[in-house]
């Protein structure tokens, strides 16, 4: 893969999974648990989809094959998404939604960091924005997490249950796609193992703090396939541009 | 903004720009919030500038079509409006002047410096924009827009919003 292909790949991973969590998040719109919480879980979607739409614009312009951002989200099939399994994982109940967050928002947190030393200016730049972005995500999941860790006892044991279901998805972040060696290699990207060590230390932080177990991880959790939840928000997210394409309001 | 000798005609157009205020913070113009980068000429065409704040602020498209309008106006027609996502927009560049408009309208403005926000350590409180007492709350991150949080005074008991640092 030459390093064009290679960068447009990461970019779609990055988009995809901005934009899936995006859609995730959308459909918390008027189900949040309090008038506050609805506004705050909006404009964390408001903002993964911000940021998909920058990347998968992006990721349209290096492929440079005519694919727009609205292309890229609305007319490919599941197969092709390389969004995090995690960020497809349904909205079971609002720990679910808390917990999933958190454990991508610190991610995020350290990759745009790394990733706004970019050699690639234009990457560099987005990145610096997505951080700050990021950075007030993390605060707000992470003093829910503690909120419903120090609650009541149905809280925690929902919380914590969250937390464990969620767990094996979290493999997946720290893993280096062999395809990105040379962006890697040249500063383009960070090295998705360097970030493990940082995000492991924060989020045991933040668990211990709350009254929280860290989950075990699994040698299987590596080889997890997409789950079929991708399928159906696809099949929700898509329904309108795939049945009136090219539809104008 | 980039600093550099302008022709009259480009201080005209910076002026146009400069009356445009922000659709939700109506104290503040476009210019001062620092969403216009730069302005130039391609031959006939009038090329401007802008970077988001919010990578999914819906004012954005506000923004395009007050600028379209406002250059139409002044009878520049050839007219192309280009995002430019590098540097990140941030309120570093927001003046002292601007910081003052927002507090005399009830928001808090931005404190610290953006080079400042560490991603896992807490902010601490708030000056309130009525009283200026410090003793205040934060009651959520996340208000009416993506750039303004939620707190409360403990001393002259009003809510108010705060311009985030960013």
């Amino acid at each position: 893969m030459n390093n064009q292909a290679a960068l447009f790949q990461y970019l779609l991973q990055l988009g995809d999974t901005n934009l899936i969590i995006g859609h995730r998040l959308s459909e918390m719109c008027s189900r949040g648990p309090m008038l506050e919480e609805d506004i705050a879980l909006t404009n964390f979607a408001l903002d993964h989809i911000g940021q998909a739409e920058v990347l998968l614009h992006f990721a349209g312009n290096v492929e440079n094959n005519g694919r727009s951002e609205d292309d890229l989200s609305y007319r490919r099939d599941a197969e092709d998404f390389m969004n995090l399994k995690l960020v497809e994982q349904p909205n079971t109940d609002f720990a679910f939604v808390i917990g999933r967050q958190f454990l991508l928002d610190v991610y995020q947190c350290l990759l745009y960091q790394k990733l706004s030393k970019s050699t690639n200016d234009e990457l560099a730049g987005m990145a610096a924005r997505f951080l700050k972005e990021s950075i007030y995500h993390q605060r707000h999941s992470a003093a829910w997490i503690e909120r419903l860790g120090q609650g009541t006892n149905e809280s925690l044991g929902r919380m914590q249950h969250a937390l464990n279901q969620l767990w094996p998805y979290t493999a997946e972040m720290f893993v280096d796609n062999p395809a990105w060696a040379n962006l890697i290699e040249s500063g383009v990207v960070p090295s998705a193992t360097e970030l493990k060590k940082e995000w492991y230390e924060r989020v045991s932080k933040v668990l211990t703090l709350s009254g929280l177990n860290m989950p075990k991880a699994s040698a299987e959790d590596d080889s997890l396939n997409q789950s079929i939840y991708l399928e159906q928000l696809l099949a929700e997210m898509q329904y309108l541009p795939r049945t009136y394409p090219d539809a104008k309001w | 903004m980039m600093t550099k000798e302008l022709t009259a005609v480009e201080e005209l157009v910076w002026e146009r720009l400069s009356m445009i205020p922000d659709p939700e913070i109506p104290v503040i113009t476009i210019v001062e919030l620092g969403v216009v980068r730069d302005v130039q000429w391609d031959g006939e065409t009038l090329k401007i500038f802008i970077t988001p704040t919010y990578t999914g602020c819906p004012a954005m498209q506000l923004f395009v079509a007050e600028i379209q309008a406002a250059m139409h106006d002044q009878g520049f027609d050839k007219l192309e409006v280009i995002h430019v996502y590098s540097p990140s927009w941030t309120t570093d560049w927001l003046s002292v002047e601007a910081k003052e408009k927002l507090r005399k309208y009830g928001i808090a403005p931005p404190v610290l410096k953006t080079s400042e926000m560490n991603p896992f350590e807490e902010v601490g409180n708030i000056p309130c924009p009525r009283c200026g007492s410090e003793n205040t709350n934060l009651k959520s991150q996340f208000g009416a827009t993506a750039c303004k949080s939620l707190h409360t005074c403990n001393d002259c008991h009003e809510p108010f919003e705060y311009f985030k640092h960013f």
